[in-house]
């Protein structure tokens, strides 16, 4: 140890001068991509030198694909007197890349080559691949169903419920009627609606709007309600005393103040509504994501399940990171807001 | 010594005057009934620049409420320009002690408040740039409540409070958190404004040395429930010195009728 660490100084202490003098590439940067890389390298070599105990397509194209994984976090790297910002993020990106890499290779090991892990339940990740490359277009008209539920069911919930929210931390009359069934209703799992509500509307489409809005609603309600109701009363003395009217006060100091609960609760019905989207297009929806993977699963395409499980995920943290997006905009005005 | 820019006294008189006629106020504690203001009964004239002082808790606030608006009293009435006060209104402006900006809104959109809330701010844009100005905060626009100072919210308050051209200026304590240099140049900056304005003010301290640095007239409060106990007139010229034997002396009676003569 005492020995090896003087050594790396130095190393660190070249890197930075050379950086400096900004001709060759950052030493660093170049060691973390080249390890990341070689365990892309080494996916590539299992893929191609170990043949398939089954047969499955794309093996080539996974290969391809790793080998230009590792590549490019070489040139990227390469390239770092050039293009600081690329090096950086190659070497930002490196160390999970690596990981990542390992990751493939022991499960491209574990599957298709040894077949140590029990089929069809673990099909190798060239399979997945070859679900992307050739049933494209079902996962996207998928998607496409899924997000058109969700963006209706959703936007009626949000609706619905912040206006309830507004009512309810505003009017003590309003909070006569709403709160107990609120109380009664709201705890309740949406999922627990389903059976009624697949007969009580005409179409099951229609029933899992209902059920989503339900899920959205109920969050979004309670949070708004609670930062109306929470908004520091010197705010109103200032308005009044300022000539506002209760419209104004409303509009623009109640709901304003307590913007912040209501992403609470936005993003709180959000996840919610995940679940709730999912068991709906598998009970009764014929589309969408929930249903794709009970139709893999009927099947026994466990390949097809799998890369609509990835689908879904990039598509709930998509929209997560969508509302958090539009959040630190509305939201600007505050320091230090927790990033996503 | 109060820096002090005009030493003119107030020229235009829009102040509004107001009539305290047997204000009697209380609050309910724990079911138990707590008066706070006892028969209360005196008369501001339009252009004073009154201060309030007593002890602390003794009802000063309490009063300056029922002034604003915000709440009724219990008993008596209070008349602004002989018309009896109902409800707030945009002509009597409240500064409380903590500045209260709304912190979704820039150092502009909170100034203009008054003026949106009355839906005149399309004619009188220009009003919340001259207020910003008056204020010295004209750079400061853009800027958002939590980027200011104490000092810089606070004349942001009193920037929100000047654009409405107010008749009254009721100051709850409006510098009793900020730091003595800020305390005392805000001082010398609220004089000047009233000096220029003409307005009113009712100044709640709880420094006897501001009130008399300040103020045209101090009221003394007694300790809760709040009666008057002493009404100075203080006709001295701005600017004024903290080292003016008259002011001393006034200081050394005030803090007799306040029960603490023996500290100073």
């Amino acid at each position: 140890m005492t020995v090896l660490t003087p050594s790396l100084e130095t190393h660190a202490g070249i890197a930075t001068s050379r950086r400096r003098s900004g001709r060759s590439p950052d030493l660093a940067t170049l060691g973390r991509a080249g390890a990341a890389a070689i365990a892309w390298f080494a996916v590539a070599t299992i893929t191609l030198a170990w043949p398939d105990v089954d047969d499955w397509g794309r093996e080539r194209e996974f290969a391809f694909g790793s080998i230009a994984i590792g590549a490019a976090l070489i040139l990227g790297a390469a390239l770092s007197p050039w293009l600081p910002g690329l090096a950086k993020r190659v070497a930002h990106l490196s160390p999970w890349l690596a990981v990542l890499g390992l990751f493939f290779a022991v499960w491209q090991a574990l599957t298709a080559k040894s077949g140590f892990l029990p089929l069809p339940f673990f099909p190798p990740p060239h399979a997945l691949l070859e679900v992307f490359t050739d049933d494209w277009s079902k996962l996207l008209a998928s998607i496409t169903a899924s997000l058109r539920l969700l963006a209706v069911g959703a936007t009626i919930g949000a609706a619905v419920g912040f206006v309830t929210g507004v009512a309810l931390g505003w009017s003590k009359h309003i909070g006569y009627w709403i709160h107990p069934i609120l109380r009664f209703v709201g705890p309740l799992p949406a999922t627990a609606w389903l059976p009624i509500a697949f007969f009580a509307f005409p179409s099951s489409w229609s029933a899992s709007i209902f059920l989503i809005a339900l899920a959205v609603g109920f969050p979004v309600t309670v949070l708004t309600w609670s930062g109306v109701a929470a908004v520091n009363t010197a705010y109103y003395d200032v308005a009044r005393t300022l000539g506002a009217s209760q419209r104004f006060l409303v509009l623009k100091v109640a709901i304003p103040a307590a913007l912040p609960q209501v992403f609470v609760g936005l993003f709180m019905g959000l996840g919610a509504s995940f679940a709730v989207l999912v068991t709906a297009e598998m009970m009764g929806v014929k589309a969408g994501l929930g249903f794709y993977l009970q139709w893999a699963q009927g099947w026994a395409a466990y390949a097809n399940m799998y890369a609509a499980l990835i689908v879904m995920s990039l598509m709930c943290s998509g929209l997560i990171t969508i509302l958090f997006k539009i959040r630190d905009r509305v939201l600007s005005y505050q320091s230090g807001a927790v990033k996503w | 010594m109060v820096a002090v820019a005009a030493r003119v006294a107030p020229q235009t008189n829009t102040g509004i005057g107001l009539d305290i006629s047997d204000v009697s106020h209380g609050f309910e504690l724990h079911g138990a009934h707590l008066p706070v203001l006892d028969h209360l009964s005196f008369k501001v004239e339009p252009g004073e620049f009154v201060a309030l002082l007593g002890p602390s808790g003794c009802g000063k606030s309490t009063l300056l409420r029922l002034v604003a608006g915000l709440d009724p009293p219990s008993e008596g009435a209070i008349a602004a320009n002989g018309k009896t006060i109902l409800g707030p209104d945009p002509s009597r402006v409240v500064v409380f002690q903590d500045p209260t900006l709304f912190p979704w809104r820039n150092v502009w959109d909170n100034v203009a408040l008054g003026l949106e809330a009355q839906g005149l701010l399309k004619a009188r844009r220009a009003r919340v740039d001259e207020s910003l100005r008056l204020v010295g905060l004209s750079g400061f626009a853009k800027a958002y409540p939590h980027q200011l100072s104490g000092g810089m919210a606070q004349r942001v308050a009193l920037a929100r409070a000047l654009v409405n051209d107010p008749g009254l200026m009721i100051l709850d304590e409006p510098l009793g958190k900020l730091d003595s240099l800020t305390r005392i140049s805000m001082q010398g900056e609220i004089v000047r404004l009233w000096q220029a304005s003409g307005f009113t003010s009712l100044l709640v301290t709880h420094d006897i040395e501001e009130a008399l640095l300040m103020a045209t007239r101090v009221i003394v409060f007694s300790d809760r429930p709040a009666r008057v106990t002493a009404d100075k007139s203080i006709e001295r010229p701005y600017p004024r010195h903290r080292d003016d034997p008259q002011l001393v002396a006034l200081r050394r009676d005030i803090l007799g009728l306040l029960g603490l003569e023996a500290t100073w």
